[in-house]
């Protein structure tokens, strides 16, 4: 599978990763919408992103959290009922909502943010997925 | 147990084509579906089985008001629809299921669950209980917030719900087994579209041995994905199986819209996303910590009541016992399956309802077979268990297994098992009288063989079947034990069985059990650590108003369509330095802010306490109007309050003397054992007449135990019909 994979050590903070994201993921120009979340923090910054642990897979009730072929955990949106416990189960809190809407979304390791960076803060790197919640 | 394959288990689906086929058409009621506006749909759907007759009629706002919903609905309608002469077997009883404004919201932990409210069989009065599963919740979205059930069918029937069609049919089904894990099991195959349609479906049934006895349960099915099959969840008290056999409902099936976020179309989705956010978030960082419901539900209150001498052990005698290890937490933890997701409706991130997969079953018409058990919740390794001197696991899963696929409440079929086993121990019952059944404590295998006599309604079973309190009436008359014994050691009040925790040594959980509306159930008032760990109810006041606030702030999930446990059997990480813990004040907030959120009705606890009470009165003077509901039907038996035998006394010597030379001022020393247990129950049954006093004072009632005029005044309950019930007890 591939995993968004951020190296804070190259980020200057042009949060250009999240403006793609929120573009790309939820066609919106509200940062909100965005499944990647750097932090800027005392040692510089800090990135909230899906690893596509599976952990999500295990709590969900409907069986809307799958993880495809590729190995990436989606969302099959006519399947969720909005129950929001992967919000409060995902251990990296990297599963996110939009205030007013009513079903989550995350990080499908589409690469958009990977191309916008301009300093090469986030790489895709592959990771077996074999032993994974799937 | 990670090794067993959750999905495999005995096939029970056979020829569903050729069952459907044999069902005979016996009316049809088209409507238009609808989703709740704001949690409420405001329709009933109503059944008369006698005279076929399906309608819909709508639910008046003054009803909505004054009821709020859930058991509040199940409460009007049966008053509605019988007199103070009628039987829990005449055909005018009514059976009525209501979800509740709040059932069916996905955000929020333990928002699944309906109420079912009947003319009990075991009390003759209202029994109301509350029960998970899907069927509440598709019932609402497809367009109803009750589905009220009078007359008798002929024959076994089943009644079919289409909420996507807009369709309600009521069928004659000779075919199908009444038992739940298959009933569940073939309705719910039968009428889902596809496989995808499966969560769809559920279904409520009985079993078999709901025909024969009088502590039938109803089982409310949902589909588990992981483990594809149906799983159920138990309305257990009270009878409400057996009034549903004696109708010739074989089941409920309901088939509703796919669920989506916001089905019931709330007022304010964000607020109760918010709240449900932070709930999940609490779960997930604290139950490791605190319960560990997630991974063995209520069974991890085993030990902790055993290592407070609060664990019923041989019929209530006992707090404790040298094997409880082999049932406690630990056990159950391996014993369940941890890689599923065990929650009874969407968004219950507690997820208690375990399951143990891959369980071959010993004995009965399913032997050999390889089933799911739901469970065992506490109350059912407590009461089957413990209670029954059991304590090997495969028993107590056996037993619960059966318990439910035939129907029958497993807390009061425990504390049946129990006193018949007590009898026997006493020679109150010998092989004689019991038919050569031998039935001593900690055998599971007789415990086993009772249920299957029950089931078949023969032998021993089929007495035992009838509860304790008949069993005592009948062993009394026909002269086996000393009626003063049978009444002290027969664990029921009102006619219903005692769930299963000691209340022996906390006066406030005396009364949290005896003066309760349905009979002792803790669902009303669980005080015994307050009372006796915390010691936060010194005075008999401090005890009357948790008797108070407890019961109607409870009162309030079943009028509402709320599961108790997200309430407090998890709490936030600064809960214990709130100014009043016990209460956890933060989620009782996240209930006002969770109903303002599906209602749009802003409210304080101060309301919610009122939407209880109106209810809560109203049950008592139903009470009163079916011949309880008085001073007299709220006294338990002294097992409840007190040593009842030399061996119980000398259990806890060390205490009872205590007691006697400082409670009541004389020196054990100079006393006999007979004599000591005769003085401290004296002290004892004085305190609980002084607890009746001071209750009854603090909710508004008469020294008999009768809402006055000014409390149902003050309640908005002073209804013609409730004045007209209460009005003749409070001459003088």
């Amino acid at each position: 599978m591939k995993v968004l994979t951020p190296h804070p050590e190259k980020c200057q903070g042009a949060f250009a990763c999240v403006k793609s994201c929120a573009k790309a993921l939820n066609k919106k120009d509200d940062l909100a919408h965005s499944a990647i979340r750097p932090k800027k923090t005392a040692q510089g910054f800090s990135f909230t992103v899906c690893n596509q642990c599976g952990e999500c897979i295990r709590v969900c009730p409907t069986g809307a959290l799958r993880r495809n072929k590729a190995g990436t955990v989606l969302i099959q949106r006519d399947l969720c009922v909005g129950c929001l416990m992967c919000i409060g189960f995902c251990p990296h809190k990297a599963m996110f909502r939009v205030p007013g809407t009513a079903t989550p979304f995350k990080c499908t390791s589409c690469g958009n943010c990977v191309k916008a960076c301009p300093h090469g803060a986030l790489t895709l790197e592959s990771q077996d997925h074999a032993n994974l919640p799937a | 147990m990670s090794e067993i394959d959750i999905t495999h288990r005995t096939e029970v689906c056979h020829d569903l084509p050729g069952q459907k086929a044999a069902h005979k058409m016996l009316a049809e009621f088209r409507y238009t579906p609808s989703l709740p506006e704001r949690g409420y749909t405001g329709r009933a759907l109503r059944v008369d089985l006698a005279k076929k007759e399906i309608r819909e009629e709508p639910i008046p706002d003054r009803i909505r008001e004054l009821f709020t919903g859930g058991r509040g609905y199940g409460l009007h309608y049966l008053w509605n629809g019988i007199q103070p002469n009628t039987q829990w077997n005449d055909p005018e009883n009514v059976l009525t299921i209501a979800p509740g404004p709040l059932c069916g919201n996905t955000q929020y932990p333990g928002s699944g669950k309906s109420l079912v409210v009947t003319l009990s069989p075991l009390t003759d009065i209202p029994i109301d209980s509350n029960v998970g599963g899907y069927f509440g919740p598709l019932l609402k979205f497809s367009g109803f917030d009750a589905l009220v059930i009078t007359g008798k069918a002929e024959h076994d029937v089943i009644l079919v719900i289409d909420g996507v069609e807009g369709r309600v049919t009521l069928e004659e089904a000779p075919k199908e087994n009444p038992d739940s894990h298959v009933a569940a099991e073939v309705f719910t195959r039968m009428y889902a579209r596809d496989e995808k349609d499966l969560p769809n479906v559920s279904v409520v049934a009985a079993g078999r041995a709901s025909e024969h006895c009088r502590v039938g349960c109803l089982n409310f099915s949902w589909y588990d994905i992981r483990r594809k099959c149906t799983r159920i969840k138990q309305a257990g008290r009270g009878g409400t199986g057996t009034v549903f056999r004696d109708k010739k409902l074989k089941a409920l099936v309901v088939h509703g819209p796919r669920v989506t976020a916001d089905a019931n179309r709330p007022a304010d989705l964000e607020r109760i996303a918010k709240v449900g956010e932070k709930m999940h978030f609490e779960i997930h960082d604290y139950d490791d910590q605190q319960c560990h419901m997630r991974r063995q539900g209520t069974a991890h209150l085993v030990e902790i009541m055993d290592a407070y001498d609060l664990l019923p052990v041989h019929n209530f005698q006992y707090g404790n016992h040298p094997d409880t290890p082999k049932i406690n937490s630990k056990v159950w933890d391996q014993r369940f399956t941890q890689t599923t997701v065990d929650g009874c409706w969407y968004g219950c991130s507690m997820a208690c309802s375990k399951g143990a997969d891959g369980f071959t079953l010993k004995t009965g018409p399913y032997r050999g077979h390889v089933v799911t058990v739901d469970g065992p919740e506490y109350e059912t390794a407590a009461g089957l268990g413990s209670n029954c001197g059991i304590f090997d696991p495969h028993w107590i899963l056996e037993c619960n297994f059966y318990c439910d696929t035939y129907g029958v409440d497993t807390i009061s079929y425990g504390t049946i098992c129990a006193f018949v086993m007590e009898c026997f121990q006493r020679g109150i019952l010998n092989a004689e009288r019991t038919g050569g059944l031998t039935v001593n404590f900690g055998d599971g295998a007789a415990q086993l063989e009772l249920l299957h006599q029950l089931a078949q309604g023969k032998g021993l079973g089929a007495i035992a079947g009838q509860g304790v309190a008949r069993m005592k009436k009948l062993f009394a008359e026909k002269g086996w034990g000393d009626p003063q014994l049978l009444g002290d050691m027969g664990m029921e009040v009102k006619g219903l069985e005692y769930s299963q925790y000691n209340s022996k040594e906390s006066l406030a959980q005396q009364g949290g059990y005896a003066l309760t509306n349905k009979g002792p159930q803790h669902d009303e008032a669980w005080l015994i650590f307050m009372d006796m760990v915390n010691k936060q109810l010194p005075t008999f006041e401090d005890k009357a108003e948790a008797l108070h606030y407890f019961p109607l702030f409870r009162t309030w999930f079943g009028l509402c369509g709320l599961c108790k446990l997200p309430w407090n059997d998890i709490e936030p990480a600064d809960n214990a330095k709130q100014p009043e813990p016990q209460k956890v004040p933060e989620h009782v907030q996240n209930y006002l802010n969770l109903f303002a959120g599906v209602t749009g009705r802003e409210i304080t606890i101060q309301d919610l306490l009122r939407m209880s009470e109106r209810v809560y009165n109203f049950q008592r003077v139903f009470n009163l109007r079916m011949g309880k509901g008085r001073r007299e039907h709220d006294q338990p038996p002294y097992r409840s309050i007190g040593p009842v035998t030399r061996e119980e006394y000398q259990s806890r010597a060390e205490r009872y003397d205590k007691e006697l030379k400082e409670k009541i001022g004389v020196d054990p020393a100079s006393l006999s054992l007979d004599e000591k247990i005769r003085r401290v129950r004296e002290y004892r049954l004085d305190r609980y007449q002084k607890l009746c006093d001071a209750v009854y004072k603090r909710r508004g009632w008469t020294p008999d135990g009768i809402p006055t005029l000014e409390t149902l005044q003050k309640l908005g309950m002073d209804l013609p019909e409730v004045v007209e019930v209460v009005r003749p007890h409070l001459k003088g």
